[in-house]
């Protein structure tokens, strides 16, 4: 799995490739806590290139979004989610949990 | 194509990625449509990264056996640790409609398993723990 980070005025970008299972969801977490610990709560997901997450990932993405959740401070929403992710979403019932957006632009904008 | 060989895998994390890319080349040779082949990795990917954190209780303390059959139906796949036994059975379904904050993981990657498999068997024996897992072909179209 690769990441890369992205800083805007109003949000920041994340955008991992490859497989997040437990062996690279610690790597993932660490990326957005870094952004977190920056006390930046707005932060778009781009999942365009992750190609499988298991439970471990989405326990990052669920733990990211409850941090930037809190307070009203923030949130974290999702671009470019591959149909196989949306549907492990889906099965564990987190879809109403998160935002979509079909494009990164528009995932950025939104804040 | 290495129908019914074992393959042993050492119990850590960064067996995953060649644990998946095993059974995803059975499945493709079983004739899985793409949906079921990415099912199969998730239902293997949660089975074995269970084995590793509560049979064998962390990483490095044992192996994963992983044994693919295809057949006209579709793969059976059958793992194999020497770890502590677990009862199914005492793992809570998560909680579907939990809100952001009360929603808890627990659990989450036996739920996978039973739902994106057609069939989840636990056996527990002196000489291990077996899990075996069927995925079958879509016979409609």
């Amino acid at each position: 799995m690769e990441i890369t980070t992205k800083k805007y005025k109003r949000c920041d970008l994340v955008q991992a490739s490859g497989r997040i299972d437990s062996d690279t969801a610690p790597q993932l977490a660490e990326a957005f806590n870094a952004i977190i610990e920056d006390g930046r709560f707005n932060i778009v997901f781009d999942m365009d290139d992750v190609d499988f997450i298991s439970s471990a990932g989405l326990r990052v993405m669920i733990d990211v979004q409850k941090t930037c959740k809190q307070r009203s401070r923030g949130e974290m929403v999702l671009a470019n989610v591959p149909d196989r992710i949306y549907e492990a979403l889906d099965l564990a019932g987190f879809v109403p949990l998160f935002k979509f957006f079909d494009d990164v632009v528009d995932a950025v904008g939104s804040f | 194509m290495n129908n019914g060989k074992t393959h042993t895998f050492p119990g850590q994390f960064s067996s995953l990625a060649a644990i998946g890319e095993c059974v995803a080349r059975a499945a493709e040779t079983a004739g899985l449509d793409a949906r079921a082949v990415y099912a199969v990795r998730m239902a293997v990917d949660e089975a074995c990264t269970n084995i590793i954190e509560y049979a064998y209780g962390g990483e490095g303390r044992g192996d994963i056996e992983c044994t693919c059959h295809i057949d006209d139906e579709g793969l059976t796949i059958v793992l194999h640790d020497q770890g502590r036994p677990f009862d199914p059975e005492s793992v809570p379904e998560p909680d579907r409609d939990a809100t952001i904050q009360e929603c808890k993981i627990g659990g989450l990657g036996l739920y996978f398993m039973r739902q994106l498999m057609d069939k989840v068997h636990f056996e527990f024996t002196d000489s291990g723990n077996t899990l075996t897992m069927v995925k079958r072909k879509e016979t409609t179209s």
